[in-house]
């Protein structure tokens, strides 16, 4: 893929090209991928919104209709119950975009001020909190999830704080990273020296500066979190069962998907499509701000 | 060599003991009495009074800590309170050949195609080949695992009739019958797997065919299938060894799903039942050995990682 050569040159000076904007604007309407994830995205994120408005039948109303395949009248077909597939999956983005975005929020607060805090300090208190991150690292997120509901329990909130929780690592290690290369520079020693505290300093200074590889993290992370709330109420540990979401969607077609396939396969396209339209939006963002690191060809 | 494999064993034994020391007071410092919680059910005080002794819960918390640190050395992992009070080390001494099956046999099922594949993905760049591997990589990483298991029970069980939807048959009743119940179940846990390793081995591939080395190999007039077998595929594999604990990892973690989805009374099983039903005795047991299986491995693949590169120091 070419158009990086120009950006190369553009990464070291940040006022000096005032089209950088434009720049990176035209390096992602480059990127076939990335635009199609996000229009996919962004169809799925107003469909849930608007969810009301949106699907053409109440998520948890009844017809006698029950496992119809889909048709005209019910495009995704009917669940055993004579639900409408398409708007129980309408309503059930609201639960999985939300818990996606919110638990990443969660995880990216609490992981780069504790990342910060340990690389901005040193000492006893980066070797207290580097030993818990890196026990936590040695299993993946989603282990950790089950874990902490394990300890919390079921249910919608206790899902939040799980999954929150479970991303926790991968926010602190790589906040901890920037803030030891960033510890060193002039800049930061010119700001000590006409007396910045030391939150000033962080807030200021390093988190800006160390943005770029924590947004991409936040977002791959974000179709994680989806992937993990899904797995999590397909498994029975996950919200209440009159909510739609897709993992429990799903796991209540387990029964019926000898005579109804529908209910198998597009629950989990739903989940497949907004997983892969982050994971191309997140390729395309790790390309546009890591600009020093020119993209391989392929 | 040895001293470097001391030190990480030990280092292992002390993320076990971190891991078991944190599901214990976890699990103790959840708002309420878990013990309370899982006997709502029976509402009866006395009962539960007696269950606490039973268990040890009347004691100061540190001398709980203390013998329960002392029983899991001993292997013992305390008793179920669900139904009949069975010995949580039978019952994850039953579920763990499973669990071990099924990974063992992902593995290896997700080696075999994502070797071939990635290799064939490097040597012929840009081809229809190589497009069609990047795909199903992509899909394959973006697929829930248990949406996959599905998808295969539609296909492989509900529609065509070959293969058993859900179970397990020891391997003491034929190779067929276990590997009939875990040829799916495996297919579904090792694709991320694969698409994982495939990838990998594309680009650690395309990195060592430009090196220096392999042009030097090359203008000697070795036949390119030396180049590849002796040359290219086991340098290639150095930077494969490193992704391969994140891998299995993953892997684990979908063995502990997909168990659910084809009802496979594996340790993930358990431990999910075990959070179901509030049988935390169980639930303890199951993340203790889940959590050394992944210590385990974690641990085979840095040394296997320091016996392939003889460049790595043990210090």
């Amino acid at each position: 893929m070419a158009g990086t050569e120009a950006l190369a040159v553009a990464a070291d000076d940040d006022d000096a090209l005032p089209s950088r904007r434009g720049l990176r604007l035209r390096y992602f309407l480059r990127d076939k991928k990335a635009v199609a994830g996000l229009v996919i995205l962004s169809a799925l994120t107003l469909a849930a919104i608007l969810a009301p408005l949106v699907a053409p039948y109440d998520p948890n109303g009844m017809d006698f209709a029950m496992i119809g395949a889909p048709s005209l009248d019910h495009w995704l077909g009917t669940d055993d119950l004579g639900r409408d597939l398409f708007s129980r999956l309408i309503y059930g983005a609201r639960i999985s975009l939300f818990v996606g975005v919110s638990t990443v929020g969660v995880a990216l607060i609490i992981g780069v001020a504790l990342g910060i805090a340990a690389g901005y300090y040193g000492g006893w208190l980066d070797t207290v909190i580097m030993r818990y991150i890196d026990l936590q690292w040695a299993f993946p997120n989603f282990i950790i999830a089950v874990y902490l509901v394990a300890v919390f329990g079921t249910g919608l909130s206790n899902v939040i704080v799980a999954i929150s929780l479970a991303f926790v690592d991968d926010f602190a290690r790589i906040a901890r990273g920037m803030v030891l290369t960033i510890r060193e520079e002039q800049y930061i020693a010119a700001a000590r020296t006409i007396g910045a505290s030391d939150l000033r300093i962080m807030a200021r200074h390093i988190l800006p500066n160390a943005m770029a590889p924590i947004i991409v993290q936040a977002t791959v992370s974000v179709s994680y979190a989806i992937l993990a709330e899904a797995g999590l109420s397909f498994l029975g540990l996950g919200v209440e069962s009159a909510t739609p979401t897709w993992g429990l969607i799903l796991a209540d077609a387990r029964s019926f998907i000898s005579r109804a396939w529908w209910l198998g396969v597009f629950p989990g396209l739903f989940i497949m499509l907004t997983v892969l339209s982050i994971n191309f939006l997140g390729d395309a963002l790790r390309d546009i701000l890591d600009v020093r690191e020119v993209k391989e060809a392929h | 060599m040895k001293g470097y494999l001391i030190r990480r064993t030990i280092g292992a034994i002390i993320v076990m003991w971190a891991v078991a020391t944190l599901v214990f007071f976890m699990l103790r410092m959840v708002p309420g009495d878990p013990f309370l919680a899982m006997m709502r059910d029976v509402g009866d005080p006395a009962m539960v009074a007696q269950m606490r002794r039973d268990f040890g819960f009347d004691q100061p918390t540190y001398v709980q800590y203390f013998k329960y640190l002392a029983q899991i050395a001993k292997g013992n992992l305390g008793t179920s309170i669900y139904g009949s009070r069975v010995e949580v080390a039978r019952i994850v001494g039953e579920a763990f050949p499973r669990t071990i099956s099924l990974a063992l046999l992902s593995f290896f099922l997700a080696l075999v195609i994502a070797v071939p594949a990635g290799l064939i993905s490097a040597l012929r760049k840009h081809s229809v080949l190589d497009h069609t591997v990047t795909l199903f990589a992509f899909l394959g990483l973006s697929m829930p695992d248990f949406w996959l298991a599905i998808l295969l029970i539609i296909a492989f069980a509900a529609g065509l009739h070959w293969l058993p939807a859900v179970g397990y048959a020891p391997l003491s009743r034929g190779f067929w019958p276990w590997f009939s119940h875990l040829i799916l179940p495996s297919i579904a846990i090792g694709t991320p797997f694969a698409a994982i390793i495939a990838r990998m081995i594309r680009s650690s591939m395309l990195e060592v065919l430009k090196t220096d080395f392999m042009r030097v190999a090359d203008s000697k007039g070795l036949p390119a299938r030396r180049l590849i077998v002796v040359h290219a595929f086991p340098n290639a594999l150095i930077p494969v060894v490193t992704v391969m604990g994140i891998a299995f990892a993953l892997l684990m973690a979908g063995t502990v799903v997909v168990e659910n989805v084809f009802a496979i009374k594996g340790l993930g099983r358990v431990l999910i039942l075990g959070i179901l039903n509030r049988d935390y005795p169980v639930v303890q047991g199951a993340i203790l050995v889940v959590s050394a299986i992944f210590v385990f491995s974690n641990l085979l693949v840095d040394v296997a990682y320091t016996m392939i590169d003889p460049r790595i120091r043990y210090d």
